[in-house]
């Protein structure tokens, strides 16, 4: 064995190592932005678009104000989030002094509805709860925000 | 809850493929290091190649196609790179074995199919690793009864003048090293239920939140545990070892810097009074600040590790070309002055790098796990590995004094080996639970009355 041919070995061997250690990291970059995130327009996944709109019996529906000053006024669900607020983005736009530009919002998770505060300055109750969290609301739970009251109905 | 249902759809991919075609790479590293070593020593490739690659490759598809079942969406790195630290190891104790005559290569790899065998068990077992979470206390006892075992008249044995052998017949073990994996568990499920009482409750004194005096009653245990390991059966790596990954794993749960600060002043303190107290401490602080003060004697195995490197330089001897054999247990603790020797810088920092992405991958599925639990025992994991890595390599390359550790993967040693597969394994599980999609939710809304009834995966905590 010629001195020339281990080197040849000894060289050969710290690429193979490096070669390993290199596609390691390579496989490692690949998995940090080659992550995909689910279309719905994916080959395998198309029953989900046709089957949200279709209105489900026991499930609310809107979301209504009946109680204090702009009682009446109803937001469809299906625009979820519905905002509510004094805002003029707000979905539900309310004339409570007691209510922030963005109060509070409604939101679906999983087949349930949750309300969430925004972080507002009076907070949302249910009942005499104040919100810490998003608290799942059904059908008939009274929310109370400043001096409205909204539900969700069918 | 918008940004967390935009975490919710980001998938990961199960990258099998990139699993496989690593792990070719990886068995290239092992077996053409196996067959350089045979070129070096006896100018030929050797005549068992087949067989040994055979083997090895069995070994490696077997894993992978156990991951590739019961963990497909398991972390496609770990694998190949601990199978290549491995493949690397073995040759280089096949390479000492040619040199002095012994046989301790063919012992490794029974060994290694052991770890490998115990690795697929544990991912078939261990469908979730929730399920461990309800052996918290169970596995501390039993990790305190492992470390107690040595003790034991008939059973411990002492060698080298560490009491942390067991043997049974003709077999000898080291119980601290499956005690490692007790632990993490123990501390994770521990931690994760009362890791509020240890953040929120305390003084600020400066700038650090400092613990309540009631919660130091776990650390203070801790330390008593690993000063006993360290006065008891005198191993100092071990006791290191312990009490550094519960520092961490508190840090972790708590976030609060005032239990570094704590526990380092403890750890620290009791180091500087072993030092004063055991003559054992004292000679290896005294080695490593001047090993040239006695170098055929007390400093002899540090000063051949010392020298291999510098004789190996940037690329080494080549394989079967140094004097790897000179170094005391180069087999085991001074594997990586073998590797330094024989390969060179270029081959260290490959092996360093290594072990950098498996630790980087343990942290990773860590961040990405959605439970504590399983967040608090990868780190724990990572924990391990780091700080063993650290304390061993610190000590060969006389950065830090030398405690005896195996070097995971690479060290001859059926206990340290086998015990690592496991951990694998286990992190494996982890981040198989972390990267799966989450099971869509959506899908059925219809009447929750006119549902069938569902098995729901529910795992108590």
């Amino acid at each position: 064995m010629s001195e020339l041919t281990l080197f040849l070995v000894r060289i050969a061997y710290l690429a193979i190592l490096w070669i390993f250690v290199l596609s390691a990291i390579s496989v490692i970059r690949s998995d940090m932005f080659g992550a995909r995130v689910p279309t719905p327009a994916g080959p395998g996944k198309q029953p989900k678009p046709p089957k949200a709109p279709a209105p489900r019996r026991g499930q609310p529906k809107e979301v209504a104000v009946v109680q204090g000053v702009n009682t009446g006024i109803v937001a469809d669900l299906a625009n979820a989030p519905v905002l509510i607020g004094r805002g003029n983005d707000a979905a539900i736009r309310l004339d409570d002094d007691y209510v922030s530009t963005r109060h509070a919002r409604i939101v679906s998770s999983g087949g349930q509805w949750y309300v969430e505060d925004l972080g507002s300055t009076n907070g949302t109750y249910i009942g005499s709860q104040r919100l810490t969290q998003p608290v799942p609301v059904g059908l008939g739970s009274q929310i109370r925000i400043g001096k409205t009251i909204v539900e969700l109905r069918k | 809850m918008a940004t967390n249902s935009a975490l919710m759809g980001f998938v990961h991919r199960r990258r099998r493929g990139a699993e496989l075609f690593l792990l070719i790479l990886a068995l290239l590293v092992g077996v053409g290091a196996y067959a350089a070593v045979g070129l070096g020593v006896d100018g030929e490739v050797p005549t068992n190649l087949i067989g040994y690659g055979g083997w090895l490759t069995l070994l490696v598809v077997a894993a992978h196609v156990a991951v590739r079942r019961v963990a497909p969406y398991a972390d496609p790195v770990l694998l190949p790179v601990v199978a290549a630290l491995n493949g690397l190891g073995l040759a280089i104790i096949h390479r000492l074995d040619l040199a002095r005559e012994t046989g301790l290569a063919s012992q490794q790899l029974t060994w290694m199919t052991l770890g490998v065998v115990l690795f697929i068990g544990t991912l078939v077992v261990l469908p979730d690793h929730r399920l461990l979470a309800r052996f918290t206390y169970t596995s501390g006892l039993a990790a305190i009864a492992l470390l107690i075992l040595p003790m034991l008249p008939v059973l411990g044995t002492e060698i080298n003048g560490a009491r942390i052998w067991i043997s049974v017949g003709p077999f000898s073990f080291q119980p601290g090293e499956i005690a490692k994996l007790l632990l993490v568990v123990t501390f994770a499920g521990y931690l994760v239920v009362h890791r509020d009482a240890l953040a929120l409750a305390g003084r600020r004194v400066l700038f650090l939140d400092l613990p309540r005096g009631r919660d130091l009653g776990p650390i203070l245990m801790m330390w008593v545990v690993s000063l006993g390991i360290l006065i008891l059966q005198r191993d100092l790596g071990s006791s290191l070892l312990f009490f550094g990954l519960f520092l961490v794993m508190l840090y972790v749960a708590t976030e609060r810097p005032g239990w570094i600060v704590v526990g380092g002043l403890m750890f620290f303190s009791g180091a500087a009074v072993a030092v004063k107290i055991f003559s054992h401490v004292q000679n290896r602080v005294d080695i490593w600040l001047d090993p040239f003060a006695d170098p055929s004697g007390s400093g002899y195995q540090l000063v051949q590790a010392l020298y291999g490197f510098a004789w190996g330089g940037l690329i080494g001897r080549g394989l079967g070309e140094g004097m790897p054999e000179r170094v005391p247990y180069a087999e085991s603790d001074f594997i990586l002055a073998a590797i330094g020797e024989e390969l060179g810088l270029t081959a260290v920092m490959a092996v360093l790098l290594l072990y950098g992405l498996v630790v980087e991958r343990a942290l990773r599925a860590a961040l990405i796990s959605r439970d504590g639990f399983g967040k608090l025992v990868a780190t724990g994991l990572a924990a391990v590995f780091a700080l063993q890595i650290f304390v061993v390599i610190g000590g060969v390359t006389r950065l830090i004094p030398l405690t005896g550790l195996t070097t995971p993967f690479l060290s001859y040693g059926g206990s340290s080996l086998v015990a690592n597969w496991v951990i694998i394994a286990i992190l494996l599980r982890i981040s198989d639970q972390a990267r799966r999609p989450v099971p869509d939710l959506n899908e059925q809304q219809d009447d929750p009355d006119e549902q069938q009834t569902q098995i729901v995966k529910v795992v108590p905590s």
